[in-house]
């Protein structure tokens, strides 16, 4: 198990002030100005050799993408768009930073900007956060006061902004092209790409979009060493990752772990182990709702990890476990997540915007049973034309807990439908 | 129904009072020269609270203030759930019913919600009090099961907990907002397992 | 220059060019709904996924630059699966109600259903309603049939340049409305059905009123401007059913606007189907024989210099040559082809054509507008301006009434006393003039048609020498006329003969009794009260001001009634194709010329068009090279005067009622209304 001693997110709970002078007593804002002496191209090496993938969900290596942007400017100025649009049902990890620790990101930003050449950081956060934007604004402002940001940001003459920008309700904003739309005023209609954001972003200049997480960790992985943050869990998935744990379980919680730890340990230890016990367990999706569901078989031994995750056909997208026990009703669990895939569609390409609601109308005559079983797999056909063939990945996360079920539960579809031709005959 | 809510008719005139034109101005000037249009959602919201809700003579004063074409703040404006198109009542109570919080019984709190104000998902009480709406995934989900209500936060509900919350609302009172099982944020119940050195009470 | 290969084949192709443009250029068709090469790439559709070696997944080739060894796939079983794909979610929601729409025979959904759709379906739940929406008097909206390709949001916006319509809310309860449903206010509007690739947006007008495969298709040219846009017209019988933009990238590239496309009701309305005679005070109906008579009779034994003739806008060049032959073998030096008294200067080309040619448009860097509205006076003049302005690096200027155009100008004053000191270069715009590559000046009739209009000519060609619009290889000099008639009429020197009058000399000698006889050759625009007792002859197509002020009418043909040559304000011969016939006793005007010469014993010498065209052809050869633009050698013109302080005013007040056949259109009528009531899009823009 992790060790306090090398846990990042010490007031993860709150039990400590939020302000700038607690944070600086749990080590933030320390030495900020020598980690920046040692140069942009030091800090994004850094982060690369850290290992640190995205922690949003499609766990792009993060260095690499600060990596991409321009080293010299054209005359477009560059900027950092951190993503704290958390919606991804099960996950609510960077709320707890935002509220709690928001010092971390405000820093984090800092380096983060500074290593990319950004002139500025805009913090897009859901606008349902609304106490969380509050305080991380108070925190922002008491950045500016102590002037670690702002004019000559720590006294490194690197001048760097940071602004919130709150969000009005759209899932889809969590997705970066959308993101940017919607800082830019529009709709949050995910943009084609090419090009890409680190080549035109948010008001057409150099833009790289990280989750609050990614860039939170950013300071204490430069402070503590890549090798520090390298060396918990397995390579090419390192370091420490904040887990939510929700659903069936004794005691759901936040807590932050090594990476790879196994599922079972994780739920075990943090979250008082599954509701009714291990063996009471039917299935947990891994990683936030857009990750296919795996069954108690496989949760028995798997790691929480990218690739352990990936190996089972699923994800570990935001490390957001949702746990279910026995009684659940599996089939009405997955058409709810249909239902939000539906909602959230943003409208702006066909197989999504239609898709969804087909595969939700679907999923609802399915938990009733109300269906053909051949239907079952023309859903499954269905999920495939919606999948890989949207602008954005919404399509793809609506599709995938789908095929998720179908893969691990058709037997109960098939058993539900059989119920419900039996009932209607008696 | 004789007694149903008759919602407020549509302002013929919208302009920001003095104060929220200040704050409007602030916020335009977070974006760079010429990208005004960016601060279209807080403007919004900014008029929303002011009004209630966003009537069109609100969606046409925002265009103006930020030269932007109507349909553009209409279209910004229908397609972000948190504006109100229509107009709600005092207090807007936001029910998460989606996967984390249903496995944790959002129906019962559901239940509870629609049996104490005597409305469905969509309804506002009869004296103007209350709008219950089914909202997505709130992003609280280890607090599941959780509602809003106006700007705070409502987790780790109960059928009784929901309804002692309500009816405190309805006294004109505003309980406090968090978990409501005792717990202080999104630890485990009982006390982390973890962070022992900065997790004492303080 | 990168190289890729698609399908096998190997292409090279400029850089930006994208794979589904690079696919067109190798002769592979890629189906597409949302893509539309005049409007901003949206990609949304997804029908034109291609595959792309090593990419994880299908790409919208629409939306794909092409770079250097892409391979693409066009034609694997996964993109049919793809697109397959893709045309059954399109359809789950739509209605499929093609016998009742009028898109039906005519729809790119239909089309690629045929190619990309399953022959039954497996969508078993409800399908979608979606509330129709109200857009004005022209656009019919059924928005349950609406794919969501977003081209009429992208249309409006980016060529209209009338941000009024989006598509709101989300998901699949996503919608394309206006701002609370008010009428679009643009004057391009119908090319919003045009572009709508299902029948989601149609024709109003045109609503149940054919179907495409009954109509007679003939290609012409319009005439409810000067821009001469290319149109095919559509008709069923004898009668106009329609009308729709024809494809010239020199002209109208695939546009039309409103009044060319529907104001063809009023080829209905108000027609003038007989010959009549005033007897008694009052036009009674008459036959061909008697009305020729009653002029003969008229102009027996009169001296030709108390004769005179104004030609109208709509008129096409053979007819004006013809009227032309007439008057000069009555011996009539009054001749005019300018009924609006705009001071066009006779004989120098370059003084009254759109030297700088509409394509012209986008290679200009600087512009000045004189005394125009090209919103209104050529929509689609305007629309290019526009469309050069979006691609940044065009300033525009305005001297004159302040107008809701669809780009930013600056307004540099009011009338010829600031374009006197732009000439002079102490305007701050004139640098930007002298210093742009391109620059361009554009004069409108509101300029000319006044008493100083000469000494407005020639200030304004004084700016162009001394801004030096005038280079080697570009003539930044521009008039832009109203009248589809106008620079035919100019070139063939209808026009005031040795010490003879213009329309203002003749309206003045009329009112003094002076003038004998006046024929109108579809003039209606005049102040018909200045006439006085003038014997008048009015030969055109509808009971507009001309025919109620007549002593004898003549029964003409409209535009879609005859074969003619119009010269468009670039001096551009086109061809006119009859499509109908003139209804009732009503002739192709330069046969009623012709048969009316022989009564009165002066025969014209030409029995047939083809005769006619060859002394037309002889007289200005240029006519006879169709679709082509003349450069004009500068020269002088205009008349160094007195410029009146007095502002300018508008040549085109009411964009909907400019014509005859205009003021005679119900829909014309609606759509006058409704913008006089100041509906949306009046405002400026920017």
């Amino acid at each position: 198990m992790l060790l306090d001693q090398d846990r990042i997110f010490t007031n993860l709970y709150g039990y400590q002030h939020w302000g700038l002078a607690a944070a600086r007593k749990r080590g933030d804002w320390d030495g900020t100005k020598a980690i920046m002496d040692k140069g942009q191209d030091w800090i994004v090496e850094e982060v690369k050799k850290s290992g640190l993938r995205g922690r949003g969900g499609a766990g792009f290596p993060t260095g690499l993408k600060w990596s991409f942007m321009p080293k010299q400017s054209d005359g477009r100025p560059s900027y950092l768009v951190v993503n704290a649009d958390e919606g991804e049902p099960g996950t609510c990890k960077d709320r707890d930073m935002l509220r709690h620790d928001p010092h971390k990101l405000v820093e984090g930003c800092l380096l983060a900007g500074y290593a990319m050449r950004a002139v500025a950081a805009y913090i897009y956060i859901r606008g349902e956060f609304h106490n969380e934007a509050d305080i991380l604004e108070a925190a922002i402002a008491e950045a500016y006061e102590a002037g670690l940001i702002g004019k000559n940001a720590c006294g490194s003459g690197y001048d760097f902004d940071v602004f919130v920008h709150r969000g009005a309700g759209a899932y889809i904003c969590g997705e970066e092209m959308a993101l940017i739309e919607s800082l830019e005023g529009k709709k949050g209609q995910p943009r084609l790409k090419p090009p890409f954001p680190a080549n035109q972003g948010v008001w057409g200049c150099p833009t790289t979009v990280n989750n609050v997480e990614s860039i939170a960790v950013a300071p204490t992985i430069l402070r503590r060493g890549a090798s520090w943050f390298a060396g918990f869990g397995r390579p090419n998935n390192t370091g420490t990752k904040v887990f939510c744990i929700s659903g069936h379980v004794n005691k759901p919680c936040n807590v932050e772990e090594a990476m790879s730890i196994p599922m079972r340990e994780l739920i075990d230890k943090h979250a008082g182990g599954v509701r009714g016990g291990w063996d009471n367990l039917l299935a947990v999706i891994p990683g936030g709702a857009s990750v296919p569901v795996i069954p108690k078989s496989i949760c028995d031994s798997v790691l929480m990890d990218f690739d352990a995750l990936r190996e089972v056909k699923s994800g570990l997208g935001t490390a957001a476990v949702m746990v279910m026990d026995k009684s659940t009703d599996i089939v009405k669990a997955i058409a709810r997540l249909s239902k939000f895939y539906m909602h959230e569609s943003c409208g702006q390409c066909t197989p999504c915007r239609e898709g969804t609601g087909w595969m939700w109308r679907v999923m609802e005559r399915l938990v009733k049973g109300r269906a053909e079983v051949s239907e079952i797999d023309m859903l499954l056909d269905v999920t495939y034309q919606v999948e890989g063939h949207t602008i954005c990945a919404l399509g793809d996360a609506a599709a995938w807990p789908i095929q998720g079920l179908i893969r691990h539960f058709r037997p109960e579809l098939e058993r539900r439908i059989l119920d419900y031709r039996r009932a209607k005959a008696a | 129904m004789t007694d149903a809510w008759q919602p407020p008719a549509a302002p013929a005139q919208f302009a920001f009072s003095a104060e929220n034109e200040a704050r409007a101005r602030t916020i335009i000037a977070r974006y760079p020269q010429g990208r005004q249009h960016s601060a279209v959602m807080p403007l919004l919201d900014l008029a929303q609270r002011q009004q209630g809700w966003l009537p069109p003579a609100a969606i046409e004063h925002v265009a103006r203030f930020l030269e932007m074409p109507r349909i553009r703040v209409q279209e910004v404006a229908s397609f972000y759930t948190m504006y109100r198109l229509r107009p709600v009542g005092r207090h807007l109570v936001q029910v998460c019913t989606t996967t984390p919080c249903w496995l944790r019984d959002s129906d019962a709190v559901v239940a509870a919600c629609k049996n104490k104000l005597g409305v469905e998902f969509g309804g506002t009480t009869a004296d103007g009090k209350f709008t219950l709406l089914e909202v997505e995934c709130l992003g609280a989900c280890v607090n599941a099961p959780m509602l809003q209500i106006d700007d705070d936060y409502y987790e780790d509900l109960t059928p009784e907990a929901t309804e002692r919350i309500l009816d405190a609302f309805a006294r004109g009172e505003k309980p406090a907002p968090g978990p409501q099982g005792g717990r202080r944020s999104s630890e485990p119940t009982g006390g982390p397992t973890t962070l022992a050195q900065f997790t004492k009470d303080g | 220059m990168p190289t890729l290969t698609i399908d096998g084949r190997e292409i090279t192709v400029e850089p930006g060019t994208t794979v589904l443009q690079a696919c067109e250029l190798l002769g592979i068709e890629v189906p597409r709904f949302c893509y539309h090469d005049r409007l901003s790439i949206a990609g949304n559709c997804r029908m034109c996924l291609v595959e792309q070696e090593r990419a994880p997944k299908p790409i919208a080739s629409c939306a794909m630059p092409c770079a250097d060894k892409m391979v693409i796939r066009t034609n694997t079983a996964g993109v049919r699966k793809a697109r397959n794909g893709v045309m059954e979610f399109l359809l789950i929601n739509h209605p499929l109600d093609c016998p009742i729409c009028d898109q039906g025979g005519e729809c790119d959904l239909q089309d690629q259903a045929m190619a990309y759709g399953f022959d039954r379906g497996r969508f078993h739940e409800n399908k979608r309603a979606v509330k129709d929406k109200q857009m004005g008097p022209l656009i019919k909206t059924i928005m349950t049939r609406c794919i969501h390709c977003t081209r009429c949001v992208r249309f409006a916006t980016e060529i209209a340049g009338v941000e009024e319509l989006g598509a709101t809310g989300r998901g699949e309860h996503m919608e394309i409305t206006t701002y609370l449903e008010q009428a679009i206010g643009s004057e391009l509007s119908g090319n919003l059905a045009d572009i709508c690739p299902v029948g989601a947006l149609t024709h109003k007008p045109h609503a149940f009123a054919a179907r495409p495969w009954e109509l007679r298709k003939t290609e012409s040219v319009d005439v409810h401007d000067a821009v001469g846009s290319n149109i095919r017209i559509d008709a069923r019988g004898r009668e106009v059913m329609r009308i729709l933009p024809r494809l010239n990238e020199d002209i109208n590239e695939e546009w039309l606007s409103d009044k060319s496309r529907y104001a063809v009701d009023g080829l209905k309305r108000q027609r003038l189907d007989r010959p009549f005679v005033r007897e008694g005070g009052k036009l009674r109906p008459a036959e061909w024989s008697e009305a020729f008579q009653a002029i003969a009779a008229r102009l027996k034994g009169q001296d030709g210099r108390r004769l005179g003739a104004i030609a109208g806008d709509l008129v096409e060049a053979e007819s004006l040559l013809a009227l032309k032959d007439l008057m000069a073998a009555l011996g009539s030096p009054h001749l005019d082809c300018r009924q609006d008294g705009a001071k066009l200067p006779g004989g120098v080309r370059a003084g009254y054509l759109f030297n700088s040619t509409i394509a012209g448009i986008e290679a200009a860097d600087a512009l000045v507008i004189v005394a125009s509205n090209p919103r209104r006076e050529a929509a689609l003049i305007n629309a290019r301006i526009r469309k050069r302005w979006l691609r940044g690096g065009l300033r525009v200027g305005l001297i004159g009434q302040r107008a809701g155009l669809t780009y930013k100008y600056e307004h540099l004053g009011a009338g010829p006393q600031t374009l006197k000191e732009l000439a002079d270069g102490r305007h701050s715009f004139f640098e930007v003039l002298r210093g742009a590559k391109r620059p361009m000046l554009i004069l409108g009739m509101a300029g000319l048609a006044r008493p100083d209009g000469a000494a407005v000519l020639a200030e304004a060609r004084r700016l162009a020498e001394t801004a030096g619009l005038i280079r080697e290889g570009w003539n930044g000099f521009n008039v832009l006329h109203t009248a589809a008639g106008r620079v035919a009429g100019m070139d063939l020197g209808f026009l005031p003969g040795e010490s003879g009058l213009d329309t203002e000399g003749m309206l003045a000698a009329a009112e003094r009794g002076e003038l004998a006889a006046l024929w109108l050759l579809g003039a209606d625009e005049l102040p018909m009260r200045r006439l006085g007792t003038a014997f008048v002859v009015y030969q055109g197509h509808h009971g507009d001001a001309g025919a109620h002020r007549a002593d004898v009418v003549l029964p003409g043909a409209a535009y879609a009634e005859k074969d003619g040559l119009w010269l468009n304000t670039e001096g551009r011969p086109q061809l006119g194709r009859r499509a109908s016939f003139p209804p009732g006793d009503a002739r192709e005007d330069w046969t009623i010329l012709r048969a009316f010469s022989e009564v009165i014993d002066k025969r014209l010498p030409y029995d047939t068009l083809a005769d006619l065209r060859r002394r037309l052809f002889q007289l200005a050869p240029h006519f006879a090279r169709l679709d082509a633009v003349e450069p004009a050698p500068w020269g002088e013109f205009g008349r160094a005067d007195r410029l009146d302080a007095a502002p300018f005013g508008v040549a085109v007040s009411d964009f909907h009622l400019t014509n005859p056949i205009a003021r005679a259109s119900g829909i014309m009528a609606e759509c006058s209304r409704l913008a006089a009531g100041g509906a949306a899009g009046t405002g400026t823009h920017g």
